[in-house]
């Protein structure tokens, strides 16, 4: 352990610059999606530039590119830079830079279709409003690609144990491979949902879809995404921020435990997104709510022993008392402005994961579900610790693979703080909306906050400008953001490129436990698998007997289906 | 592994479990729980409202782009409804206002809660699942009044 480094070869580096800088600008239009939807909802603005006045269109995009575009993308380039370098062998380029290209031709393909107006359905594409074929393809390249990405890495790890044996595997290798268990488990319902149901149903080749069915594959995937999205920031404090705050893990067999129980618990918590559907019995849905109050035991020990790492750098660095090591950390060091995205990440967190919860609690659900609190809440997880972790890890990517000193890091230091007040209001202002009835995914300018429509709610009008407000600040966070990336991508590289080393900051442990017990995937993978079939065969089966009928595809402007 | 960490492990593994204690109570003492599957019904396609004891009414209610049918629910004070809900195109969502309702509607099945209104005054519903392009002007409204003679709805089918 400690610092080493790590040779890349010209290719590798290319392709990881490449999967890092392409998904930027796709998430860049996604931001500015996101802040044109803060001010459509409050009716400060009717259409824009982009959109024209298909609010609609732009929340797919603002979905599709920031939630599941540019986190895959992200993953995999992380993924390819970390398990190289943890293993110190090469990836194999050529199946590398294929799952790279059929990642960007996928994304690119749903992108054009979303902007031309052909896949209005959102990024949970719900049948049966239906879009282009070619929106369900490119979804589908997209994730093909990262199975080739993470299929690459599998033959590099079985050579690594063979070489290594007795040795434990690094923990960002540990946690990546988790990333890619869960997400590999979670995307073979979502891709027997689009190629045996709404691809053909799309195509015309078959008539009618099972609504309920499509749903509740969808979710057996859209739960562990959330994970799938966490995972790496995991990755990041586990194995990055001890180091960047000057001190050590707390605990190694803490790290190996929550990514094990990640591991299991992910997959057979889904139905708890379902909890105000028909077709599926209560006692089921209260299974998956179990389960998922297990899959927050991984976080509260992470929330723990992230703590302690800190508290323990904080120490180091001359703190007293029992809370003194808070304010020892190097939360504005321009240098060291990789903490700040973490650190702030983390204190979001503490907020995303009590509102995760709230939303898992069963009958209380009912209070919230398809409110506005409900994106209030993900973008305290997704668009708070996911988000921040990525683009600080972006931005330690790209200087790193190409060879680059970050130009302006001051800007890229503050970038994350003024990101983290301005989501704190936006999510505010949605979540006590959502408490008072706002619907979520609605164009409320129209009607709820249009004081000329019958349908006006004053009462919710304060907090609808506490969006804007919040929205506006994130979206300067970003821009701020953006500037030092650009910049420093732009910038001229320190000299040749075939010199260049790579460098992560990993952390050592303090207790160094040998935790034998967690050495090994399988066993976890076997629970996991058991644990799925238990859980999801009673809902399937209650799904199908419980509905009738088929529908037919359905376009978002007209009540009259499509055939 | 540390005792402070054991120790943090075992508490949190507390407070899920303490968590759980109170959903358990919710449901089981409270009878407050989620929508279940519902089997012994016959899709319907219109709304209907009828009678079905003193102050119990049942309520066939039927989401499409872009209304609720019936759109308005004029009811007496302390009124129980059964109320089934289903769609006749896409996903719908619906959520009255200050009470604990809250259903997808969705083609081919149906979905079943039942409320009990209290209180007078108007209760709103809205459409809290996209639906397309007028997704945004799908509401409805319960109409609770302390004297009324005959329960009536608006905006049925026609």
């Amino acid at each position: 352990m400690g610092d080493y480094s790590f040779r890349f070869t010209k290719s590798e580096k290319r392709l990881v610059a490449v999967l890092i800088i392409i998904p930027m600008v796709l998430l860049f239009i996604g931001v500015y999606g996101g802040l044109m939807q803060t001010l459509f909802r409050a009716g400060i603005i009717q259409s824009d530039p982009f959109v024209g006045g298909d609010y609609y269109k732009g929340l797919t995009f603002h979905g599709v590119l920031n939630a599941i575009v540019f986190t895959t993308f992200f993953a995999v380039a992380f993924g390819n830079a970390l398990i190289p370098y943890s293993l110190k062998k090469n990836l194999n380029v050529k199946v590398a830079w294929t799952s790279g290209i059929l990642m960007l031709v996928g994304s690119v393909m749903a992108a054009i279709v979303i902007l031309i107006g052909e896949a209005t359905v959102l990024y949970t594409f719900y049948p049966p409003l239906k879009a282009h074929p070619l929106f369900y393809i490119g979804l589908t390249l997209l994730v093909v690609g990262s199975w080739v990405a993470s299929g690459n890495w599998v033959p590099m790890y079985l050579q690594w144990r063979k070489e290594n044996e007795g040795k434990k595997t690094p923990l960002a290798v540990v946690g990546m491979f988790t990333t890619f268990i869960v997400w590999f488990i979670a995307t073979l319902a979502v891709a027997v949902e689009i190629l045996f149901m709404l691809l053909p149903w799309s195509l015309g080749w078959v008539d009618e879809i099972n609504v309920m069915l499509a749903r509740t594959l969808f979710w057996f995937f859209g739960h562990p995404l959330v994970y799938f999205w966490l995972l790496p920031a995991y990755v990041m404090y586990y194995v990055f921020m001890p180091k960047l705050a000057g001190g050590k893990l707390f605990s190694d067999m803490a790290g190996r435990l929550v990514f094990m129980m990640f591991i299991v618990f992910s997959v057979p918590v889904g139905t708890h997104h379902q909890y105000m559907d028909p077709a599926i019995s209560s006692q089921w849905k209260l299974l998956h709510g179990i389960f998922t109050f297990a899959v927050a035991l991984p976080s509260l020990i992470t929330a723990f022993t992230i703590a302690a790492s800190l508290e323990y750098a904080g120490k180091l660095r001359g703190a007293k008392g029992l809370f003194g090591w808070m304010w020892k950390l190097p939360y504005f060091k321009k240098e060291n402005w990789f903490f700040a995205y973490l650190i702030t990440g983390l204190i979001i967190f503490i907020f995303g994961g009590i509102g995760g919860i709230i939303n898992a609690s069963y009958q209380m659900n009912t209070v919230i579900h398809n409110t506005a609190w409900v994106p209030g809440h993900f973008h305290l997880t997704v668009a708070g610790p996911v988000m921040l972790a990525f683009l600080g890890g972006s931005l330690y990517l790209v200087g790193q693979f190409l060879n680059k000193t970050i130009r302006l890091k001051t800007w890229a230091m503050i970038a994350p703080y003024i990101y983290t007040i301005g989501l704190l209001i936006m999510s505010y202002g949605l979540k006590i909306g959502g408490l008072m009835g706002m619907p979520r995914r609605t164009n409320t300018g129209a009607s709820y906050a249009n004081p000329d429509s019958v349908l006006y709610q004053a009462d919710w009008m304060p907090y609808i400008d506490l969006t804007v407000i919040g929205g506006s600040i994130m979206f300067v966070g970003i821009v701020i953001y953006i500037i030092s990336f650009f910049t420093t991508v732009f910038s001229k590289s320190n000299g040749p490129e075939e010199d260049a080393v790579v460098t992560f900051p990993i952390s050592e442990p303090l207790h160094d436990e040998p935790s034998t017990w967690l050495r090994n995937f399988k066993p976890y993978i076997i629970i996991a698998i058991i644990l799925i079939v238990l859980s999801y065969t009673p809902v399937i089966y209650d799904v199908l007997q419980a509905t009738y009928g088929g529908s037919l595809p359905y376009s978002p402007d007209s009540p009259v289906p499509l055939r | 592994m540390d005792n402070s960490e054991k120790l943090a492990l075992g508490l949190s593994g507390l407070l899920l479990v303490l968590f759980f204690g109170a959903i358990m109570y919710a449901a089981v003492a409270k009878d407050i729980d989620v929508p279940t599957c519902i089997t012994d019904m016959d899709p319907f396609v219109t709304d209907t409202l009828f009678q079905t004891g003193p102050d119990s009414y049942e309520l066939q209610m039927v989401a499409r782009m872009w209304a609720f049918q019936p759109s308005t629910v004029r009811l007496p004070v302390g009124s129980t409804v059964d109320l089934y809900v289903t769609s006749q195109d896409i996903i719908h969502g619906f959520k009255v206002e200050k009470h604990n309702v809250n259903l997808m509607a969705i083609p081919g099945a149906i979905n079943y809660m039942r409320v009990t209104f209290n209180e007078p005054g108007e209760y709103m519903y809205a459409c809290h699942e996209f639906c397309g392009a007028a997704h945004h002007t799908m509401a409805g409204r319960f109409i609770i009044e302390e004297r009324l003679d005959e329960p009536e709805v608006d905006g049925g089918a026609l």
